[in-house]
């Protein structure tokens, strides 16, 4: 067995278990496991319309992924990709209700003020690091609280007086397209795909392509030899929690250009940040990977919301059906030993 | 003559590649016995046979004339075979009684007792005269002490035949010598020792007989008294091994390297090099002989631009360089063999033909406008495989898989294809086997004759007198002394590293 079908093999077989375990758990909770899988295929694939949610649903998931994935490739956790992504989608929304420009202009300048915002909100955490040595794992989930109560009071008392909403963006800022809709079916398909097929592109080509990539590699898996090579070990933390964050704030810009076409305030936070994290550690941290593994949860949390209404199951039991195939890709480990074990036999 | 263990005709296969064909092993009752080869030779997977990790192919292992199967370690350690690893197994947050007791816990209702436990540290320490403090934590003793508790370890669990894997690699001079005094204890104390090593002069001071293998061949053994250094090395290689490495006289030109009272302090804030003074010239050699701790690795971490210093100049070709970046004294034309290849030297996940353009990858032609360009990255890294003999599979393999030697050779082959004015190299030759040392001694001296300054730091007194044209000596951060390695002794280096002769060699300076 080569390592490479290994590395495919290995998410694969955590997903199978996942959905095994699932099973059991419907069946002993005293539900149809059956019906309730039919009905979540059914969900994501049923119809065109479902087909075109599934696509938005993992739009964000592939930008969420790959920022994680990108800080995890450069040595970095970064946990603020939820704050990164709040700040994201303020600033796309605030620009697209705050100017009126021709659409050529105003569309990219809306994604560009999201990119920017998810950058700049990364950018503290990678300067604490490469400075004080402060740990990004904690500097960055106090930031996603920072983001969240920032972002509604900015909502609240800047962009409306005492609203809860910041109110439509202009169409000229929209990712939208009737065109889009129209063939699913009117769902909320927008082109933002387009845009995360992109950075999947612009992630692999940056690391493994760039001398730029060879050094954040370089950086991500020893730090005294990227030093001892002349390269600049802080500038690089630095650069690279600042890419992950614009991948983040990118993702920020599909929800408030696209799916929703505003900003409210929130109670807690959306969930896709964190999402990003178990999208990034199924797709073992590569631009490829995270790309499928985006499909795999968006598919999961479209398909999911049909399963109440066709087969009576709570959609909490898809949450932990989900939680499940992340444990088994945690956990990945013993099916690796596994298969190492069964590739063995074979050389015997 | 009773043998302990015999270890009769193995062979061991790995998937088709034989690491061990027909290999005889026999140790006596009461004799240190020692296994020479290169890096590599198969030393390690009989070893690992004998101790039960792997099983051998063919032939056999009778304990105390009885044929044996040891399937596990557990049956080794009933066997009384115990290990010494290179890499100690310790926790470091645990003491040194806690340590040895791991996994046979001395418990009464539950608790362990650890003031049992400790009285029997004692007395086994005693006994072998291992001097350790029980209650001391792992981390705040030294390697040395820390060895003495992987020994320790296996004389509490019974062990009869010990086996030390490269027990000296890690060990300073000083400690050295107390090793071969324990050993020497331990074998009038009953015990038999099998001593994994590629240093002649360890074997030769304390073994009674040596088996050699090579290229997973049983050479064969021979009684230490009846041979010398020259036959083992030969043995060992499968050619004539020159150990005085043919060198012709040097022709030093202008100075290359030219360090003023400089100061470094340690992460500590302690000043470790205190007003430095030494200079290179084009086409010499100078070896800095020094014991461990006297400013070396800050001294050169401070010339390279790993660490900053306090106060002082290093000028290159009359360029002023101190606390200059890496990157800028690299490209003024310094290379660097770093003391420690795995921290500094190489980046273990990448391939190792990635490694090899670490400094250059943002230079034509391994990149254009920041796009790297593999095939030449590649393509240079294939020639510097082939020139510098690095044994790998392929120029794709990751770093992490080669062995050390080859590491090392990978790096100097780097660091010497980028064709510099001065070549630092510290500890080039740490760990590695008589032919690997042997071609890297051959590689410094090619550069000197090619009219680039070398600055060697070594622990190694023979080497420091094999390879310089001038040695400095270092003491408490300055150094006291240049000799010329034909006018000395390595008793009068060694007395001048400890600082004896330190007043006198300091008004000679002064005159």
């Amino acid at each position: 067995m080569s390592k490479r079908f290994k590395s495919i093999l290995t998410p694969i077989i955590a997903v199978l278990l996942g959905i095994i375990v699932g099973t059991i758990i419907m069946l002993v909770s005293g539900y149809n496991p059956v019906a309730a899988f039919t009905a979540l295929w059914n969900g994501a694939f049923g119809e065109v319309y479902y087909l075109g949610e599934v696509v938005r649903q993992f739009t964000p998931y592939i930008l969420a992924g790959l920022a994680v994935a990108f800080a995890f490739r450069v040595g970095l956790f970064n946990i603020g990709v939820e704050g990164q992504f709040l700040v994201g989608w303020l600033a796309a929304v605030w620009v697209g209700v705050a100017f009126d420009l021709p659409r050529v202009i105003h569309l990219p300048l809306a994604i560009l003020a999201a990119i920017v915002a998810g950058a700049l909100w990364a950018f503290i955490p990678g300067l604490l690091k490469a400075r004080f040595r402060v740990h990004e794992v904690i500097v960055t989930i106090m930031m996603n609280y920072v983001a969240l109560h920032v972002s509604n009071y900015l909502i609240r008392n800047v962009i409306t007086n005492h609203g809860d909403n910041s109110g439509p963006i202009h169409k000229s800022a929209t990712l939208r397209s009737p065109w889009l809709e129209s063939i699913t079916d009117y769902s909320r398909l927008h082109w933002g795909i387009l845009l995360a097929i992109i950075s999947c592109f612009i992630m692999w080509f940056l690391l493994e392509r760039t001398t730029r990539g060879f050094e954040l590699r370089s950086v991500g898996f020893n730090q005294h030899a990227a030093q001892y090579a002349g390269m600049n070990v802080n500038k690089n933390i630095i650069l690279s929690m600042v890419i992950s964050g614009a991948f983040a704030g990118l993702a920020g810009a599909m929800e408030g250009l696209g799916t929703f076409e505003y900003a409210a305030v929130k109670g807690g936070f959306s969930g896709v940040g964190f999402d990003g994290i178990a999208v990034a550690l199924l797709g073992g941290n590569t631009a490829l990977g995270v790309f499928f593994s985006a499909i795999l949860f968006g598919v999961l949390k479209v398909g999911a919301l049909n399963m109440p209404l066709e087969a009576g199951v709570p959609n909490e039991l898809v949450d932990i059906i989900i939680a499940l195939i992340v444990f088994f890709v945690a956990s990945s480990y013993f099916i690796r030993v596994f298969l190492d074990r069964i590739s063995k036999k074979e050389v015997k | 003559m009773e043998y302990v263990i015999e270890m009769l005709n193995i062979r061991k296969e790995f998937n088709g590649f034989v690491a061990n064909d027909n290999i005889t092993l026999q140790l006596k009752k009461g004799e240190i016995h020692a296994l020479l080869g290169e890096n590599g030779a198969g030393k390690s997977t009989l070893m690992n046979v004998l101790f039960g990790l792997y099983q051998p192919e063919q032939g056999e292992i009778r304990v105390k004339g009885k044929p044996v199967n040891i399937s596990n370690p557990n049956i080794a350690n009933d066997l009384g075979i115990g290990m010494v690893h290179q890499h100690f197994m310790l926790v470091d947050t645990f003491t040194v009684t806690e340590n040895i007791i791991l996994g046979r816990e001395i418990t009464s209702a539950g608790k362990i007792d650890i003031k049992k436990a400790e009285q029997q540290v004692r007395e086994i320490s005693e006994r072998y005269g291992l001097a350790v403090d029980p209650q001391a934590k792992i981390s705040d003793i030294s390697v040395g002490m820390q060895q003495r508790v992987e020994i320790l370890k296996t004389l509490y669990r019974g062990a009869e035949i010990l086996i030390f894997d490269e027990p000296s690699a890690v060990l300073t001079p000083q400690e050295i010598k107390e090793l071969i005094q324990i050993m020497k204890t331990l074998i009038k104390e009953g015990k038999s020792i099998i001593l994994i090593t590629h240093k002649l002069k360890e074997i030769m001071e304390v073994s009674d007989r040596c088996t050699v293998i090579r290229k997973g061949k049983g050479i064969g053994t021979v009684n230490v008294s009846e041979t010398n250094p020259n036959e083992l090395a030969s043995l060992m290689v499968g050619r004539e091994v020159v150990f005085k490495t043919d060198k012709k006289e040097g022709t030093p030109k202008q100075e290359v390297l030219e360090i003023k009272d400089l100061v470094v302090k340690d992460p500590r804030g302690v000043t470790v090099v205190n007003g430095l003074n030494l200079t290179v010239r084009a086409g010499e050699i100078v070896g800095i002989a020094g014991v461990d701790g006297n400013g070396q690795s800050e001294f050169i971490e401070a010339i390279t631009g790993l660490r900053k210093a306090e106060s002082g100049s290093v000028k290159l070709n009359g360029k002023e360089l101190v606390n200059h970046t890496p990157r800028q004294i690299t490209d003024s034309g310094v290379a660097h063999i770093p003391q420690d290849r795995h921290k500094h030297g190489l980046v273990l996940n990448f391939p190792i033909g990635e490694n090899m353009v670490l400094q250059t990858y943002n230079k034509r032609p391994f990149s254009k406008n920041g796009i790297l360009n593999f095939s030449e990255i590649y393509k240079k890294a294939k020639t510097l495989i082939s020139e510098f003999d690095v044994r790998t599979p392929s120029e794709y393999t990751l770093a992490r898989a080669l062995s050390g030697g080859n590491q090392q050779k990978a790096i100097i082959g780097r660091e010497i294809d980028r064709n510099p004015d001065l070549l630092i190299a510290a500890q080039p030759t740490r760990g590695l086997d008589v032919g690997a040392i042997e071609f890297i001694h051959k590689r410094l001296i090619e550069q000197r004759d090619h009219g680039k300054g070398v600055l060697l730091v070594s622990f190694e007194l023979d080497e420091i007198m094999n390879v310089s044209d001038r040695i400095a000596v270092i003491y408490e951060g300055r150094i006291v002394a240049i000799v010329n390695p034909k006018e000395t002794t390595e008793q009068e280096l060694g007395l001048l590293m400890a600082g004896s002769n330190r007043k006198e060699a300091g008004e000679q300076s002064h005159v």
